[in-house]
């Protein structure tokens, strides 16, 4: 157990480096969207509700774990819809005019 | 545990090992425009790989209420993604509360199903999903409420608030550390969850729609590191990576935007800006200032040859955007060149802006951020002010007892005319008067955003 959280600390900070360096370099115009994608993809979240209300342990936990799957997906499915729909908008000049 | 068992566990792993490469390519792609929506492509292709891979575990044996749910997250999505372009701040926050909601549940769940064994470390990171869930979760839901109007968006204060805050918390992180120690004392968990919600609620009443785009982007970060203790509990890499992400992603945003406001952090969650509103209200009197018609706006636009658009969130409330196309159109056809100065903190939440301009369908390529801008003004005939206030406020650079001093602005005061759209005299969001609008090469236009600038299309159809 306790290297598996050694383990799992390392993947954090690590993760946290890249996310820095990665969102570092999103141009300010895309703010919003990039807020609304890193949205859908934190409700990845499902998989822990989904193994929750899979496994049956208790009503309890199914309960819980159904709002939850229900709160996670709506920000996956919302959140890539709205996301593709804002980087639609994004267009640049026409090449006719200089 | 069999073999075939560790076989389909390797294979899962492999998936979310995949997923989890797509999610960092996702948001690398995100870095401009031009791949931007391959970034998409790739989230979504990791996120089906994660569920489908989830789906295939080994310790799934009910999949009814599981289909339902996921049916039923759906048919909420799908509206939540259809949203005006207006809406996607409220839209923003309640799913930063949605995601907060997910995890705090699970979080919940999970405790009582190990309850009373806990080891130490396990109980302080599900500690600290539930107190940052529960708090971003009812945090969020008001800062949608208040974008989204239904509650007041002045910053609600009252003495002693920032001790309450700080006692709650203590509270919250007193009964964590104990339940660290006694992990049967299951009475403390609603107790930690409960003080959790209350300080979400708190924490933003007090904060005025000005700071909104720090605090969305605060929360984006809070709810980030909550799904990543999350995934610290589930042992799950997929998980903390995601949620290192979102964590580093918010927290990244709220650096930016809490420089554009000159503020620390703790001063926009603390500061409760509002409240210099009375003493600013009380210096102000009578003071003469020049205003203007349509008429004569649209002459001396199309007598510029630069012009630069300055929008703010009264553009947004005005829903002027389209409008201010039509004037993009009319004065680029007349040979002015027009661009747009983009304040980082400008709307309601990061980037808020840049989308507003562009659902308007004007070209990504005019719309320019306040340190490239800046230089330009000198050389700018005209500067027209949409819905913006305290972001064009020169006392910001002047004026050492203003609230906003050191906060950096666009110098559209540099400019040869400047003209504000602007509904009345009153002070903007924070409060506080804006010395611009008493120069001499200022001209007030006063009305509705959008009915002006269309009075000006008009105007310049008119055959000027």
């Amino acid at each position: 157990m306790p290297s598996n959280l050694i383990d799992a600390l390392f993947v954090f900070m690590l993760a946290a480096f890249i996310g820095f360096e990665v969102i570092r370099h999103v141009s300010p115009l895309l703010h919003t969207p990039l807020m609304s994608l890193t949205n859908a993809l934190d409700a990845i979240a499902v998989v822990g509700a989904i193994v929750l209300v899979g496994e049956k342990k208790s009503t309890f936990a199914t309960v819980l774990g159904v709002i939850a799957i229900v709160a996670a997906t709506s920000n996956v499915v919302g959140g890539f819809i709205i996301t593709d729909r804002m980087l639609r908008m994004f267009k640049t000049s026409r090449p006719s005019k200089s | 545990m069999s073999t075939e068992f560790a076989g389909s566990q390797y294979v899962i792993e492999i998936i979310y090992l995949i997923a989890s490469a797509l999610f960092i390519l996702s948001l690398k792609w995100m870095s401009s425009p031009a791949t931007a929506r391959h970034g998409i492509l790739a989230g979504e292709i990791g996120m089906v790989l994660a569920i489908g891979g989830t789906l295939l575990r080994h310790g799934i044996v009910d999949w009814k209420w599981i289909i339902i749910a996921l049916v039923l997250g759906s048919g909420i999505g799908i509206p939540l993604g259809m949203v005006q372009m207006t809406a996607v701040p409220q839209r923003t926050a309640l799913s930063h509360a949605f995601g907060a909601l997910c995890v705090t549940l699970v979080g919940t769940a999970e405790f009582y199903l190990r309850s009373p064994d806990v080891p130490k470390f396990m109980m302080s990171v599900l500690s600290m999903e539930v107190i940052l869930g529960g708090l971003t979760f009812t945090g969020s839901l008001m800062a949608a409420g208040k974008l989204q109007e239904v509650l007041p968006q002045r910053p609600i204060t009252y003495k002693g608030q920032n001790l309450v805050n700080l006692l709650l918390f203590s509270g919250a992180v007193a009964s964590a550390v104990y339940l660290v120690l006694h992990p049967g004392t299951k009475e403390l968990f609603p107790v930690i969850v409960g003080i959790s919600l209350v300080i979400g609620v708190l924490l933003v009443i007090p904060i005025g729609g000005a700071d909104m785009p720090t605090v969305i982007s605060l929360l984006n970060s809070y709810a980030g590191l909550s799904a990543a203790a999350m995934g610290f509990v589930l042992n799950s890499k997929l998980l903390i990576i995601a949620g290192a992400l979102d964590g580093s992603s918010g927290f990244i945003l709220s650096v930016i935007m809490s420089k554009a406001m000159n503020r620390s952090f703790t001063n926009v969650l603390f500061g409760a800006f509002g409240q210099v509103q009375a003493s600013a209200a009380g210096a102000q009197e009578a003071k003469p200032v020049r205003s203007a018609t349509p008429e004569e706006a649209a002459a001396i636009l199309a007598a510029a040859n630069k012009v630069v658009i300055v929008p703010g969130y009264g553009m947004a409330v005005a829903q002027a955007q389209h409008k201010v196309r039509e004037l993009y159109d009319m004065l680029t056809k007349k040979g002015v060149e027009v661009r747009f100065a983009i304040h980082p903190v400008a709307g309601r939440m990061p980037g808020h802006m840049n989308v507003l301009l562009a659902e308007a369908d004007i070209p990504y390529d005019r719309l320019i951020e306040m340190e490239e801008i800046n230089g330009d003004f000198p050389q700018t005939d005209v500067a027209l002010i949409i819905g913006a206030n305290d972001v064009t406020n020169p006392a910001a650079r002047t004026d050492q007892s203003s609230p906003i001093f050191g906060m950096p602005i666009l110098d559209v005061d540099k400019a040869h005319t400047v003209m504000v759209i602007k509904r009345g005299m009153s002070p903007g969001f924070a409060g506080i008067d804006n010395p611009l609008y008493y120069l001499d090469r200022t001209l007030m236009l006063f009305g509705d955003a959008k009915q002006f600038v269309g009075g000006i299309v008009r105007e310049l159809g008119g055959g000027h």
